[in-house]
């Protein structure tokens, strides 16, 4: 308190050479206020700072304006305690209307400086010392999605760490990548809108057309297979690029973590051909980790641009299936390609050879094992049995 | 028939109560205990490295691939087993060639020593049934009983049926220039079925009929040390003690007393197979009724 009188009164001296030169005592430039301002230890009356580092300002992307500009209810000096909050709408219309509207419209907690800064420290997004610099973007949003607090009070997920170990995320943080996508590339800026909105970039009708934006020529082959056209069509049960991929979590593809999850991401809509799957080879290898070259799904039938197996450019169409397993397997020929991947023992119709291979040796496993369970166990009886009888004659101890 | 093998044991107490030293007998040559321990070490290796993988979703088979360095190793290992298995396969099979054919010892294919079966073996397996149940007399055994004629030709079947439907995995695109297309979804089955049956036998059946029934608890050392006690050679195969003794080659096979320390091993070596043989069953069977 004594501090703040006393910057009061320094201050007050301050203005008065400043009255002697300009009479009308009109407020026209920085320095004006940077006068009492400029006092970086000055408080108001709450102990909230006050101060204005006045290089800084100058240096930011407002750093021409005067005070007045955005302070528009300070006119002359002295000015009331209480000023009149600042609108940043009065130049920034745009963004302010799309903010309205955005899943950030409640702005007592997102007024425009919790993502952009002290109002003077702002810089041009191109800077880098800028809160919403392309490399800066993530843990911006993150201040607050990234706590437990946002889950709590809006169901959602913590997803800047899942962003941060992402492809994305580490192309951003490790590369420096500027093109790499942060939170903003996806979700907008200032009119970010709820993924069930249906305008929204996230929203699943408009997911492909999102990515696409940077991966362009993986939208078109998702586009042309037939998720892409499922989806386009209007059946929001078909997979978008997030389906398979993850929205924040994204990871490398030849990664052994993601070769492991998404077989079974295929498999909660195609139930019938993973179940058959789990039955090959391919499957029993690789569901063991660490051994990531055993085909999953989109080894055989393609990852973005997948085509019935009618179509001649499929890779499981069969004039093309000599090439499509010999990219594992050197020397694939005619007859090895009528291995069936998905082939069903139990079905009698379809796979007759391989559903009376597995009887027979099921019978020979269930038949063998049963009588000689029985066989054993009733020897054992028989033996203890005989051994209790002849007491110490147990047949002997061996070598 | 029964009365006479109580006399046999008798005899041969009797000649150790009256100061004679214990005889020990020859059963397996040092040939055949060798390929006993190549064989059941690359069974168990084999069976470890296989039941992850025909149970692959189970948690302990990733836990165990985990622990060995990830898929890659395992397989590794498993193929690795089955060459030496092969090769081990194959020497008992120039080794049949050269006694059978080569020097033309028909004993190889016919007779007591040999591992055919014959109609003996049909009566006796009958007739253990009756005596399990009390309704007969329990059968007199000759060098090798109906259930070791099974274990040997269950595993000279499996080894073949494993080996091929093995092999044709691993060199798929090679076989598949003579099987049919099917035959390659086939062997999978049939490699893992019959894997599987080989696997619950030997750590449930094999392991009980010949180590750990009363008469041979907790193990039968005769595979290790390749000699057992007169005494334990007259009750179990009183046919053979009786031949041998009405030929005059008893003496013949006459071997020495084993050595403390190859007793000692061979329990320890007999005792890990035989944890891991029940572990793997007990984990197999988990698996499969789940």
């Amino acid at each position: 308190m004594v501090k703040a009188l006393a910057s009061s009164g320094f201050c007050a001296a301050g203005f008065a050479l400043v009255l002697l030169a300009s009479s009308a005592g009109r407020l026209s430039a920085q320095t004006d206020c940077l006068a009492c301002h400029g006092d970086q230890s000055m408080q108001d009356s709450n102990g909230h700072s006050i101060a204005v580092d006045g290089k800084t300002f100058a240096d930011s992307i407002h750093g021409s304006m005067k005070c007045n500009d955005c302070h528009t209810t300070i006119k002359e000096y002295p000015h009331p305690d209480q000023v009149t909050k600042v609108e940043c709408k009065g130049c920034h219309a745009d963004e302010a209307t799309g903010l309205a509207g955005s899943v950030h419209a409640d702005s007592k907690e997102h007024p425009c400086t919790s993502c952009h800064g002290s109002a003077h420290t702002i810089f041009p997004k191109t800077d880098s010392r800028s809160n919403v610099y392309p490399l800066n973007v993530p843990r911006t949003c993150g201040q607050c999605h990234s706590t437990a607090g946002m889950a709590e009070k809006h169901g959602l997920a913590s997803v800047y760490p899942s962003y941060m170990d992402s492809i994305h995320g580490f192309a951003l943080s490790k590369e420096g990548l500027l093109v790499a996508a942060n939170c903003q590339s996806c979700h907008g800026s200032h009119h970010i809108l709820s993924r069930k909105d249906p305008a929204s970039p996230t929203n699943k009708a408009n997911i492909a057309q999102t990515c696409g934006n940077c991966h362009a020529k993986i939208k078109d082959d998702y586009m042309g297979g037939v998720h892409g056209k499922a989806v386009a069509g209007g059946n929001m049960n078909a997979p978008v690029c997030t389906d398979c991929h993850t929205a924040h979590s994204i990871l490398q593809p030849t990664e052994a973590a993601f070769r492991m999850q998404s077989t079974p991401i295929c498999g909660s809509c195609h139930k019938d051909k993973l179940s058959t799957y789990r039955d090959t080879f391919h499957s029993q290898l690789g569901s063991l980790g660490g051994y990531v070259e055993t085909a999953r799904c989109w080894d055989c039938h393609g990852a973005h641009e997948i085509l019935p197996t009618s179509d001649p450019r499929s890779p499981v169409n069969p004039a093309n299936l000599v090439v499509t397993c010999g990219k594992c397997h050197a020397g694939a020929n005619l007859s090895f390609v009528q291995y069936q991947p998905h082939a069903n023992a139990h079905d009698r119709k379809l796979n007759p050879a391989l559903y009376f291979v597995r009887l027979f040796m099921n019978i020979l496993l269930i038949g063998t094992l049963t009588f000689f369970v029985i066989h054993t166990l009733l020897w054992l009886i028989r033996a203890r049995y005989n051994q209790i009888k002849e007491k110490s004659k147990d047949g002997g101890k061996n070598a | 028939m029964e009365g006479k093998m109580p006399d046999l044991v008798q005899e041969a107490e009797e000649s150790r109560r009256h100061g004679g030293p214990v005889r020990f007998f020859m059963r397996f040559t040092r040939e055949q205990r060798y390929m006993h321990a190549v064989l059941f070490s690359t069974f168990l290796g084999l069976a470890g490295t296989g039941l992850p993988l025909r149970f692959s979703e189970s948690i302990w088979a990733r836990g165990l691939a985990k622990g060995v360095g990830g898929f890659g190793a395992i397989l590794f290992f498993h193929k690795f087993c089955a060459v030496v298995l092969t090769i081990a396969f194959l020497i008992h099979l120039r080794e049949i060639f050269t006694r059978g054919i080569a020097h033309r010892d028909w004993s190889v294919f016919w007779g007591p020593n040999s591992m055919v079966a014959n109609w003996k073996d049909a009566k006796d397996l009958f007739g253990h049934l009756r005596w399990f149940v009390g309704l007969g007399p329990r059968p007199q055994f000759d060098r090798y009983a109906y259930w070791e004629k099974f274990d040997y030709w269950a595993v000279f079947w499996g080894m073949i049926v494993i080996g091929f439907s093995g092999y044709a995995m691993w060199f798929a695109p090679f076989f598949a220039h003579f099987l049919p297309g099917w035959a390659l979804n086939a062997v999978l089955v049939i490699h893992s079925e019959e894997g599987l049956l080989a696997i619950l036998f030997i750590f449930s059946i094999h392991f009980v009929n010949t180590h750990l029934r009363p008469d041979s608890f907790p193990m039968d050392m005769v595979v290790f040390t390749g000699v057992e006690s007169e005494e334990e050679f007259a009750h179990k195969r009183p046919l053979e003690y009786e031949r041998l003794k009405r030929e005059g080659k008893l003496e013949g096979r006459l071997g020495e007393a084993p050595q403390t320390w190859l007793i000692n091993f061979s329990r320890v070596v007999g005792t890990i197979a035989i944890l891991i043989g029940l572990t793997l069953l007990v984990l197999t069977l988990t698996a499969y009724f789940s």
